[in-house]
């Protein structure tokens, strides 16, 4: 697997659940290297890895992150106030949750609306370096929806974080993936993806992607 | 996706109860909107729909939340169709009580009841009788056990957390000629597939939107996990959203403003994106999850999406919020006259 060409970042995916396949199958299709884990022993995750991600390999989340240059956190949120934030330390974490308390319950930890569900991540994995994306898409259409670079009907992805050089690599990946990405410099302004957001769900190209932001942060941010 | 099924082909139809309007576009009372949904499944009935189930709700605009009841009504002008829950929340609801519910109308419709097991996309349930949406896996992982247990009828022994202890337990009414069809439905869960494939339910896919395509590996997954588990190979069945009409034109015209105001609804309270004209008109097509049109466009859509997915069944859920009486009679008539047998048709041409 070693070479002489820059490698492309590894990638762990945590959760096997609804998302965690997603984005797993279209990194591998991209070309990453890409390693999956849940809750506990990757035997019970052998299967779903086998024939759901294809090129994947199932493994402890420990040893998942431990070789990764990015983690995908994909975990139900309800499951974050229980996660180890140790085992994130150090790493560039995409954060792909949402709060959304009519399906999932009310969560304490996110009740405070002054900040935006990834800030109240990034104070609790401190030592981490989060990005907010991916949360904005629908899982079931990350795979659909990927265009080749130029394509007319290529979709946008919004990419947040408060570390320039973590949301460039993290935006690579996504373009590499077939998605133009919109970069935005913090995780407070990343608020604008969060479910009843202007882009959250939404289908649009760049362009249009941009110009959804740019008419909504004075209401969303007040 | 490897041997060719050899389930019989069903063809049923799915009602979440939807309140509908009456001609001067007015709703209709929860009472009569129950009512209808009586009259809805005694038609289904006479035109020929293999299956009609009933979706539990707990909300003013789906107001069916005893769907055994109604089923119980339509089970005594029937004599035919299979009837069943789409979707029990069985998390929220007490595996023994559903038990005894589908068994008991399991014997006024002479073997008729079957049941899909799931969480539905509403959780209304969950405050509404206590409990706590935090603790759904757990919920829904014990209770499907001691479900799966209940059906194999005979005494019962069975302990969990979420509920209290069984030791030899006998629960009746005893089925006549053993356990009643039942069902996982999942909607994007890979553990709920290996779920079901593990207490032995089949799998129903609830496909509401995107393209449908995309639960093959589903399928294979479920195939698989019966395979490793020694299982027998089991029925799988695709639930989707839509409308038939006797054009193209009208069918979609009839559905669309419908579809939209009760999509904008649902997205304030649950963050789904409001549909465009654009994303509507992609998800009626091939590529999407919705099957509105003529009863020659859903058939072809329902016979090229069976053979894709592995499975031998195909649910229609009709209706949506607002719609009359009269368009969900004609709907459904239309269905069970014209697309199921045009489906079978087509499916058979193909040899399957």
């Amino acid at each position: 697997m070693t070479g002489g060409a820059p490698r492309l970042p590894r990638i762990a995916v945590l959760g096997a659940g609804h998302v965690g396949p997603a984005i797993a199958r279209v990194a591998i299709a991209a070309g990453h290297h890409v390693t999956i884990a849940a809750s506990g022993d990757p035997e019970k995750i052998a299967l779903i890895t086998r024939v759901l991600v294809p090129g994947a390999e199932s493994q402890w989340a420990a040893d998942a992150v431990r070789d990764a240059d990015i983690v995908v956190l994909a975990i139900p949120l309800h499951k974050f106030a229980a996660f180890d934030p140790a085992l994130l330390a150090g790493k560039i974490v995409i954060d792909t949750m949402n709060y959304w308390p009519p399906t999932d319950g009310v969560q304490e930890m996110f009740e405070d609306r002054r900040y935006g569900s990834s800030e109240i991540v990034q104070r609790r994995l401190a030592r981490s370096t989060i990005v907010k994306t991916f949360n904005h898409i629908g899982y079931h259409e990350l795979e659909d929806e990927r265009r080749p670079e130029g394509s007319p009907e290529r979709r946008a992805l919004g990419v947040a974080g408060d570390d320039p050089g973590a949301v460039d690599l993290v935006a690579d990946v996504i373009e590499r993936i077939g998605y133009d990405t919109v970069r935005l410099d913090s995780l407070s302004a990343g608020r604008l993806f969060e479910p009843g957001g202007p882009v959250f769900g939404a289908s649009l190209p760049r362009t249009e992607f941009e110009l959804a932001l740019s008419v909504e942060p004075s209401s969303s941010r007040s | 996706m490897g041997e060719p099924t050899t389930f019989p082909l069903v063809l049923g139809l799915d009602t979440f109860g939807d309140v509908t309007y009456d001609d001067d576009n007015r709703p209709l009372s929860h009472a009569q909107t129950i009512r209808n949904i009586v009259e809805q499944g005694v038609l289904a009935d006479q035109v020929g729909v293999d299956f009609f189930g009933i979706g539990e709700h707990h909300t003013d605009d789906f107001p069916l939340s005893a769907s055994d009841v109604v089923l119980g009504a339509i089970a005594g002008r029937t004599t035919r169709v299979r009837l069943g829950s789409a979707v029990t929340v069985l998390s929220s609801d007490d595996p023994v009580r559903v038990f005894q519910r589908y068994s008991t109308l399991n014997a006024i419709s002479g073997g008729r009841a079957e049941v899909i097991l799931g969480r539905g996309s509403s959780i209304d349930s969950f405050p509404l009788f206590g409990y706590d949406l935090a603790d759904y896996e757990e919920l829904f992982e014990e209770k499907s056990h001691l479900f799966a247990e209940l059906l194999k009828g005979g005494p019962v022994t069975w302990q969990g957390k979420t509920r209290a202890s069984l030791s030899e337990q006998d629960v009746v009414p005893h089925t006549e000629s053993g356990p009643f069809p039942a069902w996982i439905g999942v909607g994007g869960s890979p553990q709920s597939v290996i779920r079901a494939a593990r207490h032995g339910f089949s799998l129903m896919l609830a496909i509401i939107g995107g393209s449908p395509s995309r639960f093959a590996p589903f399928s294979k997954l479920f195939h698989q996990a019966l395979e490793t588990l020694g299982h027998a190979a089991l029925p799988i069945g695709v639930h989707s959203p839509g409308h038939v009409a006797a054009t193209d034109e009208q069918a979609r015209e009839e559905f669309w403003p419908r579809y939209l105001e009760v999509i904008r609804h649902v997205s304030k309270t649950r963050g789904f994106a409001v549909p465009t004209k654009a994303s509507f008109l992609h998800e009626i097509g091939p590529h999407g999850a919705l099957y509105v049109g003529s009863p020659e466009t859903v058939a072809k859509k329902i016979a090229a999406n069976l053979p894709a997915l592995g499975a031998n069944r195909f649910e229609l859920k009709y209706g949506m919020g607002g719609l009359s009486h009269g368009a969900l009679m004609t709907n459904i008539e239309l269905y069970g006259t014209q697309v199921v047998p045009r489906v079978r048709e087509l499916l058979h041409e193909r040899g399957h």
